[in-house]
């Protein structure tokens, strides 16, 4: 069955309202319980690590300029240095390295 | 409209400039992506009109690249935007109480990770009429960038779209890594989860995995695995 790329995109903006906005209007109280706290805090660490990696090898036209733009990502990241830096800064190393790749 | 209102909203929106510059950046990678799983740039723009999630939207097209199921996108969605679940219940309690209810509602529509960032430093109890300013801001630098992305990602040459791809993954990198730095706990999930995820993707007992159910399953599983493991003190959490 072919799907519908609206109802695709339907889907997408009403879960992402829901989790947004419940949380505003239903809980105007803190979460008690540790472990649900815990997951909810881990959660966006596990999620972007996951789809980082290996996603990132294989989104460049070389399995070489992924890795080194992973690595050259944190070794600025580690430095401190901000979101848009380390974004242009990776785009940059591919760019470099498949001059010559 | 109330005089501290219209101040309020001016503030935000001059707060919300640098954060539309660095949306354009990043969206326009998105821009690309949603273009690599065939949509439209009405399409791609709609989404990041109404979605406004970087790694939720980016998720989302996985799904669609793979033509995944609707149940599917759901999950996926919940799981990628999960984060802001945690982010809202903080902004409910910063939020003043003076506004009528309706405001919740429109604050909610647009919690980022920057807009939250802003929100929850606008001293104290906040006047959503500052955070509807930074969206103002904002929110147009998104779709813009997006929009941007998926026209011009056809017209640049080859090597430019494979330089500009690793750039949301160089975002994500942004975020996850300066915890990392400050926790040992949150380092080695990184890793872990890194590490579980390429071996999902490449051992041939996994491929019945979806790309998308990989990173669900993988959420939960270390996600949950984590917070059993090790629970975080209350005030480490945001």
């Amino acid at each position: 069955m072919e799907h519908n790329i609206y109802l695709y995109i339907f889907i997408m903006a009403g879960v992402s309202y829901l989790i947004r906005v419940l949380p505003l209007t239903l809980i105007r109280k803190d979460i008690s319980n540790r472990t649900i706290r815990s997951f909810l805090y881990y959660v966006p660490y596990v999620t972007l690590s996951v789809m980082t990696f290996p996603a990132i090898l294989e989104a460049t036209g070389s399995f070489y300029s992924g890795l080194a733009a992973l690595l050259v990502g944190i070794v600025l990241a580690w430095c401190k240095r901000g979101l848009f830096q380390v974004a242009v800064f990776s785009c940059l190393t591919v760019f470099i390295l498949e001059l010559f790749l | 409209m109330k005089k501290e209102n219209i101040i309020c909203y001016k503030k935000g929106i001059h707060h919300g400039i640098p954060i539309a510059l660095g949306y354009l950046a990043v969206s326009f990678t998105l821009g690309i992506a949603a273009q690599n799983a065939g949509m439209t740039a009405f399409q791609a723009t709609l989404t990041s009109l109404l979605v406004n999630a970087s790694a939720g939207q980016y998720a989302g097209f996985t799904v669609i690249a793979a033509q995944g199921s609707y149940l599917e996108m759901a999950v996926m969605i919940l799981i990628a935007n999960a984060r802001y679940l945690l982010m809202s219940c903080s902004l409910s309690q910063k939020l003043s109480g003076d506004f009528p209810f309706f405001h919740r509602l429109l604050v909610g529509f647009d919690v980022t990770d920057e807009i939250f960032g802003v929100s929850m430093a606008y001293p104290g109890r906040l006047n959503p009429f500052y955070t509807y300013g930074v969206m103002t801001a904002a929110a147009p630098g998104w779709a813009l960038g997006t929009c941007l992305g998926v026209l011009c990602g056809s017209l640049l040459p080859a090597n430019i779209v494979s330089a500009l791809s690793v750039g949301l993954y160089g975002m994500f990198i942004a975020i996850i890594i300066p915890p990392a730095r400050k926790s040992r706990i949150i380092a080695g999930l990184v890793v872990v989860s890194m590490l579980a995820s390429f071996l999902f993707a490449k051992l041939p007992v996994f491929g019945f995995l979806s790309s998308g159910m990989r990173i669900i399953v993988l959420t939960v599983i270390i996600s949950g695995a984590a917070a059993i493991l090790f629970p975080v003190p209350e005030e480490e959490q945001t």
